[in-house]
């Protein structure tokens, strides 16, 4: 069955790794993505910390134009997109008062019928797919997962995982062949939207996130979200200005991660992308490549 | 409760046009443009023990509420903590008595810029604008274009330049924006909100 594909403002160019990864990895676990057609941008962060209607009626529009395109489900990869667009579908459907204003001024045909699901949801419900095209294992690769705030948060609105105790990134990543460690700080939040505006706040956050990361024996950080991806990937040098060595802690999208388990080249994946280098992850993969191939032939 | 919105048009002259109005509490006035009881909070901390920004707020979260139960608008009002909120929404998961204080500091956010409240750092002030300006114009964020104006606004001229060259050679700048064809639609609904907002 189609899945409706909302691919936000980042993946369309800072993080176009995600989007090229998304794609490969769907393709390759026989998902079939068509992208909404014309969509705006979620409003984000600014969007409802200023305006409560905007912030529903932005990505309400988003889900008008997946129902006239016939889709009954939307991955949204931003942790953000999807937490906006999951939270106008939750609103809606609560407050028929707000669901007649919104329909009022989109003027559109809309029943708010679409389902909204973020990408660690889409990979977990597509485990044995993904399982079978596994060729090369992340064997030794220790990995931890990094939910963030808002693929779990608030559980009215998300509701696809524990939201203290989520697994669905770990049951991924151990597909991939990889060792998800146990750490504290999985659920804590990045600084989000707070890069440009308050940087400090962020490089604090980040600093000690990549630091539990670090201590439970993590050998890179796996996310699920552009912003998170931004905020300890780029911000990673002036967190080392704070700490007594460089912590050089890959930073990849889950996405990437499976990719690699899957043998799709680093170029499609987009590995050579991020400030802080990949390579030894890649390493990794390409060691466990051979006897996978070998076995092939 | 639905005659209350006849206090709306005071609330856009100014934030002391209130004290005029003695029949309407800055708690019942919360209630009615938030949707959320703030009775509901019985001040356990919750809240504010698993915020990260708590360490940088003057006012923790649960503070926010109690100034709010209190009728201490001014007080509130006068204070940047509602904007070093990250909407991480780890307050309203844990909250145990199932109020939304995530929700409640979006509320009075819109509510301080509705009074022309000048509260808001002027940094994360400007960025919002600048992120709004770009959905306008573009239908989408275009982050080139998005830095620029913030940087014009907050006056950040030389944050982050050192990584631009950097965030270029991985592909991450892009210098031309993609405006969508359905902007006008797009702007229609901003005007919209907007207008739904002076009501």
């Amino acid at each position: 069955m189609k899945i409706g594909y909302f691919p936000g403002c980042s993946l369309d160019f800072s993080a176009k790794e995600f989007d090229t990864s998304l794609q490969a990895v769907a393709t390759s676990a026989g998902m079939e993505l068509e992208e909404i057609k014309d969509w705006a941008c979620c409003g984000a962060t600014s969007g409802h910390a200023t305006n409560h209607l905007l912030s529903i009626a932005l990505p309400a529009r988003t889900l008008a134009l997946a129902e006239e395109q016939e889709l009954e489900r939307v991955v949204a990869p931003c942790a953000a997109c999807y937490s906006r667009l999951a939270t106008a579908r939750h609103e809606m459907a609560e407050d028929k008062k707000l669901f007649s204003k919104v329909t009022g001024i989109l003027k559109r045909d809309f029943t708010n019928s679409v389902q909204v699901m973020n990408i660690a949801e889409l990979l977990r419900d597509n485990l044995p797919a993904i399982k079978e095209k596994v060729t090369h294992p992340l064997k030794d690769l220790k990995v931890a997962c990094y939910y963030g705030c808002l693929l779990v948060r608030p559980p009215k609105v998300t509701g696809f995982d524990d939201t203290e105790d989520p697994s669905s990134m770990e049951e991924v990543c151990r597909a991939a062949g990889a060792t998800p460690v146990k750490w504290n700080k999985r659920l804590d939040c990045c600084g989000g939207g707070f890069s440009l505006s308050r940087t400090g706040s962020v490089i604090r956050l980040g600093k000690e996130i990549l630091e539990d990361a670090q201590a439970a024996g993590a050998q890179a950080v796996v996310v699920a979200c552009p912003m998170c991806h931004s905020n300890l990937d780029l911000r990673q040098k002036a967190i080392a200005e704070q700490t007594a060595k460089p912590l050089e802690m890959p930073i990849l999208f889950i996405t990437q991660l499976v990719g690699l388990a899957m043998g799709i080249s680093e170029q499609i994946l987009g590995l050579n992308r991020h400030f802080v280098s990949a390579q030894p992850i890649i390493a990794k993969a390409t060691v466990k490549a051979l006897p996978a191939a070998r076995e092939e032939a | 409760m639905e005659k209350e919105t006849a206090s709306g048009e005071s609330e856009n002259t100014s934030a002391s046009a209130h004290h005029g109005h003695a029949e309407e509490s800055f708690r019942s006035e919360v209630r009615q443009a938030i949707g959320l009881n703030p009775a509901k909070c019985y001040q356990c901390g919750k809240c504010s023990a698993g915020c990260p920004m708590a360490s940088e707020m003057t006012l923790m979260p649960h503070e926010m509420i109690r100034l709010v139960q209190l009728d201490r608008r001014d007080r509130l009002m006068q204070d940047e903590s509602m904007w070093l909120c990250l909407t991480c929404e780890t307050c309203t998961a844990r909250c145990p008595n199932g109020f939304d204080p995530a929700r409640m500091l979006d509320g009075l956010r819109e509510m301080s810029l509705r009074a022309h409240g000048e509260n808001a750092p002027r940094r994360i002030q400007a960025f919002h604008s600048s992120f709004l300006d770009q959905i306008r114009s573009h239908g989408r964020v275009f982050e080139f274009g998005l830095v620029f104006a913030y940087k014009m606004r907050s006056g950040a001229l030389f944050d982050d330049v050192l990584n631009a060259p950097g965030m270029y050679f991985r592909g991450k700048l892009k210098l031309t924006p993609h405006t969508i064809d359905g902007v006008d639609d797009v702007r229609r609904i901003f005007d919209a909100c907007m207008a739904e907002e002076e009501r």
